[in-house]
Parts: structure tokens; C-alpha cells; sequence
């Protein structure tokens, strides 16, 4: 039975995570240096056109299309066929099922985004549309049906991911892991300074998708209900207690505390709180972005220790993040806050704790491994890397003949 | 004393910097600048129309020594900035006057 309510939500929410690619973008773009930011801007933007359609036509089918063997969607609903107003109540039985499909479009859009930060500043635009294009068919469509999909095996097994912990978080953390180990370095990596040329614009970006969050949280209740106003506050809770606490942490460890920490935080608290996001009360959404502000800036540390060039820290925001999350939501979940989710450690189930340090493991392995065969054949294929030249010109120039900034 | 003035790659600035600090000079002053010489522009591409653009952007840096110090200083900057492509730049020699430091009023050796 359509509600109007229900409805309008779903839409606007839908709309909200669009919001965070462009967010997303700026987030990223101030990070850079100046003569890669259009570049920068560019590998988030266009994948608005990339995944919308591979959504269409194949990844919204694969998805959540009927089930095949608790692995994939067929292929009953490729180009949205049958996909229209009536609702879907395996899914959501209150909305057309067409504001479904939009709604997890922007989703599939914003995971293939997250991971090019991890290899900023060095690819090259043809063999990135090739892998964005490759991983959402092989990794992102099948994870997503593994877990939100009607009939998906670690749905099935009870695995909760409210908001794309594992589905978005830890799949593009563990592809960023790939990226980073099959592109390499970039070349000034190590050897001159890189610092980001706009941090203004990195803490708007932060805002939006600050802003977008709530869409992608509260939204995937899928309803405009107490559910989506418990995923509302644990959203926010838990992204004000990451930024407080790794602003903290960087202000004790090294002496002042910085805006990029705060956005850095921020980011942190609100991957880590989104698979729980509908599952936990706000006493436990504090104490995880709490522990994403610390758990994250550890992680971002460690990075630097082992000299890997993650160039934007994809790997230790969001990866870390969706691990911790994920596996928080096997502590802190509870029926008295969603009762169609779960009870965890911390409730008397610490079964729960188990099957979502399963659904990590198998998805972290299968993400990265994946990811990294694709990597290495089209690198094979055709290269992943600007030439060095280019790479010292920047991507504005090298790969789109424009500067960002004029006369 | 000698005021020099190099025009150089901008990525070549900290290897140039590092270069000169080695040789134990102690202080230089950095501008982004824009020019051309033999090494041309490049295209820019807006909306499907074509710019072409002229001035490449480039790093100037400008430095006062003692006399005896200019060949060694001259040859650092040209080890350091060279990559042996047109583009690499120039380096400007001229005689200086006199230098002040405003702190203390010293002038001359004592003042660079």
C-alpha cells in the first residue's frame, strides 16, 4: 500500500545521497594539489553517469532482481523492467518501487567514488571508467545482493548492514587497499612535500556529505518512521562524537588540533555509525564515532608508518570505518531500538558478533581480491598510470585540457 | 656582491632548494611566475572552444651572494634544475649594489 509519506521521504532522501557525490568530490578536490583537482573532481562526477547507467540496464537486476542461489540477482529486471509505482514489499512495501531503485542508485554511484581518492592524482581517466564500469558489475552488485538482496546468503544468515557498512564502506576501503598496491605510488610520494591546496573546500565537501548522510541513513529506513529518527540521531551523534574526539586526540598528540582532522573525524564517525545507524541507541552512536574518531586516526598513522600512498586515506577512514562498524553492530544492536534487526554481544547475542565478523572476512577477502585481479588486467591491458610527464603536469591539463583555476 | 635570478620548472623547486642548501647558502626568495621563451604553450579546451595558452607558469628565484660565491651557486641551480627538455629556464647574473638587514642595520657581506 502506497504512503505519501513514506514516499516523499524515500525521494528527498534519495536526492540527499546524490548530493554527497558532488560533496564528495569537493571533499576530495581540496585534498589535492592544484593542477589535479578538476581531474579529482571529475573521477567522482562522472560516475553519476557511469553507475546510473550500469544500474539501469544490469546492476539494479544483479542487485535485488530475483534470486539466483543466494549469490546475484538474475536478470528478470534488467533495464527496469516491471520496475515502476507499485511498491515492492520485499523491500520497502510503502514506496513505488521505481523510488527504491533510484534510491539505491545513488548508492551503487557514491562506492566506485570513495575508492579514487585512494589513488588520486595518477590515473588515467580511460582505464578508471573501465574499472569503475568492471568493479560495480563484479564486486559492488554482488556484495549488495549478498546482503541487502531478497534472498542474498549473509542476508539470509541474519548479517545486519543498515546503511552500507559492508555493502559501500568496506567494499571500497578494501578495493582502495587494491588500488593502491597495483597502481603505486605517486611519483613525488616520499620525495617532495604534497600538500592539499584548499582545505576550504574540503570541509564544505564535508558538510554536504554531512547533509547527504542523513538520506543514506534515515533513509534506508525506507519508511518515515521512528526507525528512520533513530538511524536521524545516531547519524549525527555518531559523526559530532568522531570529529570531537579525533580533534582531541590530534590536539594532545600533536599539539593543535586542524580543520582537515575535523573533517577527517567527521568522515570517520559517520562511515563507522552507518551499518548500525538503525540498529543502536544514541548512547551507543556517541560511543562508536567516539572510538571511529580514535580507531581511524590510528589507522591514518599506521598508513604513513607502512608508506603506503593512500593518497586521501580511503583505506584508513573508510575501510577501518566499515570494519569497525560493522562488527560494533554485533555489540551494540538491539530489538528495543529495531526490532527487525537484532540483539548483539552487549544484549545477550554474541552469536551476532560472529556471523558480522564473518560477513567482514568474506567480503574484505572477496572485495580486495577481486578488485585486485581487475586492477592488474586492465593495467596489463592498457596501463592504469599517466605517463610521468603527465603526472608532473597534473590531470587538469594531462587528461582534460582545463585549469581549475584562471585569470 | 651578485644578485641572481633563476627562472625555473616549478616542480623543480624543491630539488633546487635542497641543492643549494647543501652548498650552504642560507636564504632565497621564491615568486610563481609566468612567461615564455622557446618552450611552447600548451591548449586549453573550454566547451568544445579552443584557447591557446602562451605564458607557461614557472618559478623565479632570486638570491644575493658574495662574489666568490656566484660560479658555485650558478652551477648548483643548473645541476638541480636540469632535465635537458626546452622549458628548463634561465639564470639572470647582475652586479648588486649594496644590502641592508633591517633588524640590525648591517650592511654589505655582513647583510646576506
Amino acid at each position: 500500500m502506497l504512503q505519501s509519506g513514506d514516499t516523499a521521504f524515500v525521494l528527498v532522501s534519495a536526492a540527499l545521497v546524490l548530493l554527497m557525490i558532488p560533496g564528495l568530490a569537493l571533499f576530495y578536490g581540496g585534498m589535492v594539489r592544484k593542477k589535479n583537482v578538476l581531474g579529482t573532481i571529475m573521477q567522482s562526477f562522472i560516475l553519476i553517469s557511469l553507475v546510473t547507467f550500469e544500474w539501469v540496464y544490469l546492476g539494479y537486476s544483479l542487485s535485488f532482481g530475483p534470486d539466483v542461489k543466494g549469490l546475484i540477482g538474475s536478470l528478470a529486471w534488467a533495464g527496469l523492467s516491471g520496475v515502476g509505482a507499485t511498491p515492492n514489499p520485499d523491500y520497502a512495501g510503502t514506496v513505488p518501487h521505481l523510488a527504491f531503485a533510484m534510491f539505491q542508485c545513488m548508492f551503487a554511484a557514491i562506492t566506485p567514488a570513495l575508492i579514487t581518492g585512494a589513488v588520486a592524482e595518477r590515473l588515467r581517466f580511460g582505464p578508471f571508467l573501465v574499472f569503475s564500469l568492471a568493479w560495480t558489475i563484479l564486486v559492488y552488485n554482488p556484495v549488495c545482493h549478498w546482503v541487502w538482496g531478497n534472498g542474498g546468503w549473509l542476508k539470509e544468515m541474519g548479517v545486519l548492514d543498515f546503511a552500507g557498512g559492508i555493502v559501500v564502506h568496506l567494499t571500497c576501503g578494501a578495493a582502495a587497499l587494491a588500488a593502491v598496491l597495483a597502481a603505486g605510488p605517486r611519483k613525488d610520494h616520499g620525495r617532495h612535500q604534497i600538500v592539499p591546496h584548499n582545505l576550504p573546500m574540503t570541509l564544505l565537501g564535508t558538510g554536504l556529505l554531512w547533509f547527504g548522510w542523513f538520506g543514506f541513513n534515515a533513509g534506508s529506513a525506507l519508511a518515515a518512521d521512528g526507525v528512520a529518527a533513530g538511524a536521524f540521531a545516531a547519524t549525527h551523534l555518531g559523526g559530532m562524537a568522531g570529529m570531537a574526539v579525533w580533534c582531541l586526540v590530534e590536539w594532545r598528540h600533536r599539539g593543535k588540533p586542524t580543520t582537515l582532522g575535523a573533517a577527517s573525524g567527521a568522515v570517520a564517525g559517520l562511515a563507522t555509525i552507518t551499518p548500525g545507524a538503525g540498529f543502536v541507541s544514541p548512547g551507543w552512536a556517541i560511543g562508536i564515532g567516539m572510538l571511529a574518531g580514535l580507531v581511524c586516526y590510528g589507522a591514518v598513522l599506521v598508513k604513513a608508518r607502512l608508506r603506503f600512498d593512500d593518497s586521501l586515506d580511503v583505506v584508513g577512514i573508510h575501510g577501518v570505518g566499515g570494519v569497525l562498524g560493522t562488527l560494533l553492530v554485533g555489540v551494540a544492536a538491539s530489538k528495543l531500538v529495531n526490532p527487525a534487526g537484532a540483539d548483539g554481544l552487549a544484549f545477550g547475542n554474541p552469536g551476532q558478533l560472529g556471523l558480522q565478523a564473518l560477513a567482514v572476512v568474506v567480503v574484505g577477502v572477496f572485495a580486495f581480491v577481486v578488485s585486485w585481479l581487475l586492477l592488474v588486467a586492465i593495467r596489463a591491458v592498457m596501463g592504469l598510470r599517466l605517463a610521468p610527464q603527465a603526472e608532473t603536469i597534473g590531470l587538469d591539463l594531462s587528461e582534460h585540457t582545463e585549469a581549475a583555476y584562471g585569470e | 656582491m651578485k644578485h641572481i635570478e633563476a627562472v625555473i620548472r616549478p616542480f623543480k623547486l624543491d630539488e633546487v632548494k635542497e641543492k643549494l642548501a647543501s652548498i650552504g647558502i642560507k636564504g632565497m626568495t621564491v615568486e610563481e611566475v609566468r612567461g615564455f621563451g622557446r618552450q611552447r604553450g600548451h591548449t586549453e579546451i573550454y566547451r568544445g572552444a579552443e584557447y591557446t595558452v602562451d605564458f607557461v607558469s614557472k618559478v623565479k628565484i632570486e638570491l644575493v651572494v658574495e662574489d666568490a660565491m656566484a660560479p658555485a651557486l650558478v652551477a648548483a641551480i643548473r645541476e638541480a634544475a636540469y632535465t635537458g627538455e626546452v622549458g628548463d629556464g634561465k639564470i639572470f647574473i647582475m652586479d648588486m649594489g649594496d644590502a641592508v638587514r633591517i633588524r640590525t642595520g648591517e650592511t654589505g657581506g655582513n647583510a646576506i
